[in-house]
């Protein structure tokens, strides 16, 4: 092995990650006292939070009356059952004071006549536990990720977060079951950096180019997952994978929910508005998972769109220019860019899009990671938030706006528990040197690779083998031929081209540890998915059509080890927190 | 009389030529920049023949079409892909943009593809922005205000419209690194980028250090080299326009 200048630090804590949530969390650390590092690939208002476009969750009530314990029944419902009841009513009670938290930190959003901050319909969100449609999710125009990423990096300067920017994480350091700190790579001068840290915090968002197509930016490869897993940690739930029911077809750039929020709706090749026969109350305002099949049955059944039939049109046409240039600005100019749509005169081509992963790292409310062999202890020093974990309060499936809120109120939860767990300079332990061997010598390993498998051509296999077998709608056929298919791309890294060898900017790479990284969480979740027979939220099984609340309402936690996995359950939180609310048992979920 | 030439090691030499390998009829010259640092080269042109029937529309793809299939050590950031996150700013046919929103078709002949100017060059098309990193922290960007309760500040929607054309700024730095005054006072000089942000802080109602913001930003250097070029506002892929910005500030200054 070649040798590495090794460089090491000491902090209280490391946040991994500087999107929404590292960052959220980053500020209530500073403000804590503990010394704090933020370690991202990117410059943090490059991370993906930047891309959220409709809104943030909470019942406020600035347009109407609303309760949180109408949005938690939304959550627990559009989640279909499979979140954790206590942790969705921390999500749901704790979500105005975030809002305004936000507010008060200068996010720019909209406001209403009297001055207050705007809110929107958005699917799934609704009044008096499903009776109608609620305004709830709160809103900076269509572009409300990027003025609350922007505003908490401002945050964090002023709270003098040390951040070490791009720098791309190997590895966790792990002793006796717990987590000490990790292993970064400087990306701009090739230095390797060792962090010791009482806490971890990974806040390293989703995995989406495990798909093909996907709204995720290419840098979305849920590397903090990958780390979890090599530390011999599962992760739960990954089968649900959200299809966004509106990506620009052909391109995949997201059109936000907020569109149909503000009106628009979603026609077949025969001008049927189809959504009113698959979700009568709540058309084109159903759960994304809803709508997304409903999408894909009208493509398979031939009343698609184009020359293919393959996709569906989003129509925003006749609304007011007012209101699009006011409330809708954004996708305007994507459609514009993408589609080549003048969305006041045409509708756009939309068809469903891998968005978000609900599956992760599994933690309890308190942001602190599960799970020491599939029970409810925690694992010592290590935390996860935002898209990385599974709280769980997405389940089975996500409700749009309800990511944003679930950022900075678990951003926050973890910086208070860290703040209870440890104190301001307390002693670091010894580490031993085998970890950071055994990192550096998978760095080493890939980064010397002379095969003659490109990195590319490896993540295009494992990319087309999940978009076409983990799809919308999955059948015993389709996944047992994608548990094999998925391996190949893994045992092809035998003979992997690394062409560059460089330590400053290598990209190429990046991209294979990012592919090493991706390829890991690909088999996690196909073989999740194989092993679920039925179908919840966003996993349909075409074998399997109805939820199987006996058998299944539990997580899935998968444990990867190469190409092998070990799949097993825990059961769902069938409780709430407190008393302010009561259990709600499960129901027949129709929009 | 003074000569003034490039250091030698600036000097740009030709590097590589790769010829199409897929015997397309569609081929378009894509010329990139490269310069590693781990080796002792001057900066070289690699020139790519790529098959222009199989590649997406923006300049992006072109960049990812040559690292997947052509020549994976080609280096260049890029996360977001539809002109939200800034990362992939860069100078294509002499203009800066985002090679994610940039349309390849827009683009006469061979593409000339460069990384911003005026940066110093990390490697191939990432330039280093620690600078005006730095100068964007210089100006506070957050709010700034004594009232401490849990309710929301109200603002009128005439209010919040003064920060539209603001607040969408994504820091990619085009306007910053096209401005001729800020490729000669670039470390004090704040530049178009940074003076946008310093705006959107000073319009917010909701801030109570307007007073303060301006005093800051009023000097010499950091907001009057600014000779109102335009070059910023030309250079803008999300159609802001920082000149504007610089305008009132100084209007705001000249009428405190």
């Amino acid at each position: 092995m070649s040798s590495y200048k090794i460089i090491d630090h000491e902090y209280d804590v490391v946040v991994l990650g500087a999107g929404g949530s590292g960052l959220r969390a980053a500020v209530g650390l500073s403000e804590a006292g503990l010394k704090t590092a933020c370690v991202s690939k990117v410059f943090p208002t490059r991370s993906h939070t930047s891309a959220a476009q409709g809104g943030i969750s909470a019942a406020l009530g600035n347009m109407g009356e609303d309760d949180w314990r109408w949005h938690m029944y939304d959550t627990v419902k559009g989640a279909d059952w499979l979140g954790d009841q206590d942790s969705i009513e921390y999500l749901c009670k704790e979500a105005p004071a975030a809002v305004l938290e936000l507010e008060k930190y200068g996010v720019p959003f909209s406001r209403t006549e009297d001055g207050k901050i705007y809110q929107r319909p958005f699917g799934g969100m609704t009044k008096n536990y499903g009776n109608e449609t609620v305004q709830r999710t709160c809103a900076a125009a269509d572009r409300t990720g990027h003025a609350i990423l922007h505003t908490l990096y401002g945050q964090a300067l002023k709270h003098n977060t040390e951040f070490f920017i791009e720098y791309f994480a190997l590895d966790l350091i792990m002793k006796d079951g717990a987590c000490k700190g990790l292993i970064a790579w400087n990306l701009n001068d090739g230095t390797i950096h060792r962090f010791r840290s009482h806490i971890t915090i990974i806040a390293t968002g989703g995995y989406g180019k495990v798909y093909y197509s996907a709204t995720s930016a290419h840098t979305c490869t849920g590397d903090g997952n990958a780390m979890v897993l090599r530390a011999g940690l599962p992760l739960q739930d990954m089968e649900f994978v959200q299809f966004h029911p509106t990506g620009i077809y052909g391109h995949g750039t997201l059109i936000s929910e907020g569109v149909r929020g503000e009106g628009g709706y979603l026609v077949n090749s025969k001008g049927e508005r189809f959504m009113e026969r698959y979700a009568p109350k709540a058309k084109d305002l159903a759960s994304r998972d809803v709508v997304s099949r409903s999408i894909a049955v009208e493509i398979n059944e031939g009343r698609g769109i184009g020359k293919e039939q393959d996709h569906v049109h989003l129509h925003i046409d006749h609304l007011d220019p007012k209101v699009i240039e006011e409330r809708l600005p954004g996708i305007s100019e994507a459609s514009k860019l993408f589609a080549n749509v003048d969305v006041t005169k045409e509708p756009i081509p939309v068809v469903p899009t891998v968005h978000y992963n609900m599956g992760g790292i599994p933690t309890n409310y308190k942001a602190e990671v599960l799970t020491v062999n599939g029970s409810e202890k925690t694992v010592p020093g290590l935390m996860a938030i935002g898209e990385a974990a599974c709280v769980s309060v997405h389940g089975a499936n996500r409700l749009g706006s309800n990511s944003l809120i679930d950022l900075v109120v678990f951003g926050r939860a973890a910086a208070k528990r860290a703040a209870e767990l440890i104190k301001p300079g307390m002693k670091h332990d010894e580490i031993d040197k085998s970890e950071t061997d055994r990192c550096l010598d998978r760095f080493d390993k890939l980064r010397n690779s002379q095969g003659s498998n490109p990195t590319s051509e490896l993540r295009l296999s494992m990319q087309k083998t999940m978009q076409s077998k983990c799809a919308v709608f999955r059948s015993e056929k389709t996944l047992k031929e994608g548990v094999d298919e998925i391996r190949k791309p893994f045992e092809s890294m035998e003979s992997l081209s690394v062409k560059d060898k460089s330590l400053i900017f290598n990209t190429d790479l990046v991209e294979t540890l990012e592919f090493d990284n991706l390829i890991r969480q690909a088999i996690t979740t196909m073989d999740s998915a194989y092993h679920r027979k039925e179908s919840r939220g966003a996993h349909a099984r075409e074998d399997f059509p109805k939820r199987d609340d006996e058998n299944y309402m539990q997580h899935t936690l998968s444990w990867c080890n190469g190409s092998k996995t070990k799949i097993n359950y825990r059961p769902v939180h069938r409780s709430t927190l407190t008393n302010d609310v009561q259990y709600f048992p499960p129901q027949e979920r129709v929009y | 009389m003074v000569q003034f030439n490039l250091p030698s090691n600036s000097k740009i030499k030709k590097g590589q030529y790769y010829k199409d390998k897929t015997g397309s009829k569609n081929i378009r010259k894509v010329n990139v920049y490269r310069w590693d640092p781990s080796k002792n080269e001057n900066p070289r042109i690699d020139t790519y023949e790529v098959d222009m029937d199989n590649c997406s529309s923006k300049v992006l793809d072109i960049l990812n079409k040559i690292k997947n299939e052509i020549d994976p050590s080609i280096a260049y950031r890029r996360s977001c892909a539809h002109g939200v996150c800034g990362s992939c700013a860069m100078n294509m046919n002499g203009k800066n943009g985002l090679a994610c929103t940039k349309s390849h078709s827009e683009l006469d002949g061979d593409i000339d593809i460069y990384p911003l100017p005026h940066l110093k060059v990390l490697k191939d098309l990432i330039g280093d922005l620690s600078t005006l990193y730095k100068q964007y922290e210089s100006v506070e960007p957050w709010l700034k205000t004594t009232k401490i309760n849990d309710k929301e500040n109200i603002q009128t929607k005439e209010d919040r419209a003064k920060l539209d054309g603001l607040y969408e700024c994504i820091m990619c730095a085009c306007c910053s690194t096209s401005c001729p005054s800020y490729w000669w006072n670039g470390e004090k000089y704040l530049g178009p980028a940074v003076l946008l942000q310093a705006y959107r802080w000073i319009i917010d109602s909701r801030d109570e250090d307007r007073k303060e913001r301006l005093k800051k930003v009023a000097d010499e250097l950091k907001l009057y080299r600014c000779h109102t070029i335009l070059n910023c506002t030309n250079a803008c892929p999300k159609g802001l326009n920082p000149a504007k910005a610089i305008a009132e500030i100084k209007k705001m200054l000249a009428t405190a």
